[in-house]
């Protein structure tokens, strides 16, 4: 099982065909949407990063949005980022939840804010808001003096 | 007839096969906050858990990309309110990551100081409240309740005198604090350790004891290993399910490289192992305070000129993700910056969140009872779950 973040970087270079940078003990991944599931199995069963520590998204506004996820090897020492960027307009992104218990509830976090559709998540519906709320906070085009009735 | 009335109670009552949905909260005293969980019962058992959370949702994130790096900070300490100092901290960390900002080493060491005190403090609520959750099953528990909220209250009022505030502090600044320490606080914070280091022993001795104690939390709410990993869930609950991470160990910050100090790890996974596990963190943290206090060095508490502005950090393009252990476990910030005075994306990685995520694993097939009693040795702040 390779342990260091070369290792790690160079056997996701040849399995998947993509950049995979290293910054001391981190590895970050940029792949297409459609490796994202293949590439968190890889990253679990093969580099041992069994550890969901989070998963969340960026708002690039016209670029659309982008999904970050970290997971760890704890013994190893080892962090992986992956990203995926969704493309204009796009809100479905395969789910991580039948991988990672973890990615449960944060892909339904993940929804409620940012509204990307997580294909696959057993129960995707809005976590931290109420089910009646319109819109997603945490997208660039959420104003902050949203109009919210009868409270605001 | 009197027959056939029992009869039938007893069918629908303790039959066994009749569902009960129970709604326990969002105002139930175990929950230390605002949590609601919808259980599904068979008789007394539990077979499915729906937990709702979000009622403490202060909208944090967005707030985040709404304030500049100077307001920010003390909007932090909102997040995990009973452990203000360290979700402080893992802001300011991520902020200096990418901003490459040097803290001079005086600040790191009050750092340390302010945040092992801090999980003295935040150990103290947790085994308070969750003994008064057990109530009658140790003779009373109200009992560990004072002591334990006496002996926070100490640590409280030695973060009174250092920063001004009791609770939400305001003592982290990017770059380093905002106080020194304040003349004779040293020897204060010493007779404060001296006194709890001696009562946790007579906390030990009343609980471990007590077979009542023993019989409510040992092999309840046991998390496997591989359950603990695969939900990301930190801090005592892993260590206590027989994984020795520790962000202090991990990823060393703050110079908790030059302190002597051991990471606890318990194999069994359930209450009583979490339970040992924030025991021993106690000492371990009494232990770490001393040695910051016996080598603080002399020097600048900040790299960076006192604030005069709120547009005044600015942060280069970039981002970067800074954890810290906090009393729950790893508390992580992650900032996207575009340049200018306010994170283009702001990211808290709450412990109390993963945390809480693990309870729907666990709890199904124990009795409602305790479902208090796994609630409490999981410790979770609905701050830092709702954000």
């Amino acid at each position: 099982m390779s342990t260091t973040a070369a290792d790690a970087s160079a056997r996701i270079r040849e399995t998947f065909g993509v950049e995979a940078a290293v910054d001391g003990a981190m590895v970050t991944v940029v792949v297409p949407r459609e490796l994202w599931t293949e590439l968190a199995h890889f990253t679990n069963r093969v580099l041992g990063c069994r550890y969901f520590n989070w998963l969340s998204a960026i708002d690039w506004k016209e670029h659309g949005l982008e999904v970050v996820c970290r997971l760890e090897n704890l013994d190893a020492g080892l962090v992986l980022t992956m990203r995926t960027r969704l493309g204009p307009g796009e809100t479905r992104c395969p789910s991580l939840a039948g991988l990672c218990r973890g990615a449960d509830w944060m892909e339904r976090e993940c929804y409620d804010m940012f509204g990307v559709r997580f294909e696959g998540h057993p129960d995707l519906r809005r976590i931290l808001l109420s089910e009646d709320w319109e819109g997603y906070p945490l997208r660039k085009d959420y104003a902050v003096d949203t109009p919210f009735a009868p409270y605001r | 007839m009197p027959d056939t009335l029992t009869k039938q109670v007893v069918e629908v009552g303790y039959g066994g096969n009749e569902r009960l949905m129970m709604n326990m909260g969002p105002q139930h005293p175990s929950s230390h906050g605002v949590f609601r969980m919808i259980l599904t019962l068979e008789g007394e058992t539990v077979v499915a858990v729906d937990a709702v959370i979000g009622y403490l949702h202060r909208c944090h994130e967005k707030l985040g990309e709404t304030l500049t790096y100077v307001q920010y900070p003390s909007i932090a300490s909102k997040t995990d309110y009973v452990a203000a100092m360290t979700s402080e901290l893992a802001y300011v960390s991520a902020v200096e990551t990418i901003a490459k900002v040097e803290v001079p080493k005086r600040a790191q060491y009050l750092r340390v100081i302010a945040a092992e005190l801090q999980r003295i403090a935040s150990h103290c609520l947790w085994l308070g409240t969750w003994c008064l959750d057990m109530g009658g099953a140790l003779g009373g528990g109200a009992t560990v309740f004072l002591y334990c909220i006496r002996e926070r209250e100490m640590v409280l009022d030695r973060f009174e005198e250092l920063t001004g505030a009791r609770l939400l502090y305001g003592f982290h600044q990017i770059g380093g604090t905002r106080y020194d320490l304040p003349p004779g606080w040293d020897t204060k914070v010493r007779e404060t350790v001296d006194f709890i280091e001696a009562r946790l022993d007579e906390y030990e001795a009343m609980l471990e004891e007590n077979t009542f104690f023993r019989v409510r939390t040992q092999g309840v709410g046991v998390i496997s290993r591989e359950l603990a990993q695969a939900v990301g869930v930190s801090g005592p609950l892993i260590r206590g399910s027989g994984v020795s991470y520790d962000v202090r160990r991990a990823e060393p910050y703050s110079s908790y490289g030059d302190f002597d100090f051991v990471v606890p790890v318990e194999t069994a996974g359930d209450c009583y192992a979490r339970y040992r596990v924030r025991m021993v963190e106690f000492r371990q943290s009494i232990r770490i305070v001393r040695q910051a206090l016996d080598g603080l060095p002399e020097g600048p508490i900040s790299s960076r000129p006192g604030v005069k502005s709120v547009g005044q950090v600015r942060v280069p393009k970039g981002e970067g993700y800074a954890r810290v252990e906090g009393a729950r476990g790893e508390v992580g910030c992650y900032i996207v910056s575009d340049g200018g005075p306010k994170a283009y994306r702001m990211k808290w990685r709450g412990a109390s969140f993963s945390n809480l995520a693990v309870l729907p694993h666990i709890v199904p097939g124990h009795k409602v009872a305790d479902v208090v009693a796994i609630m409490g040795s999981v410790d979770p702040v609905f701050g830092e779950v709702d954000r």
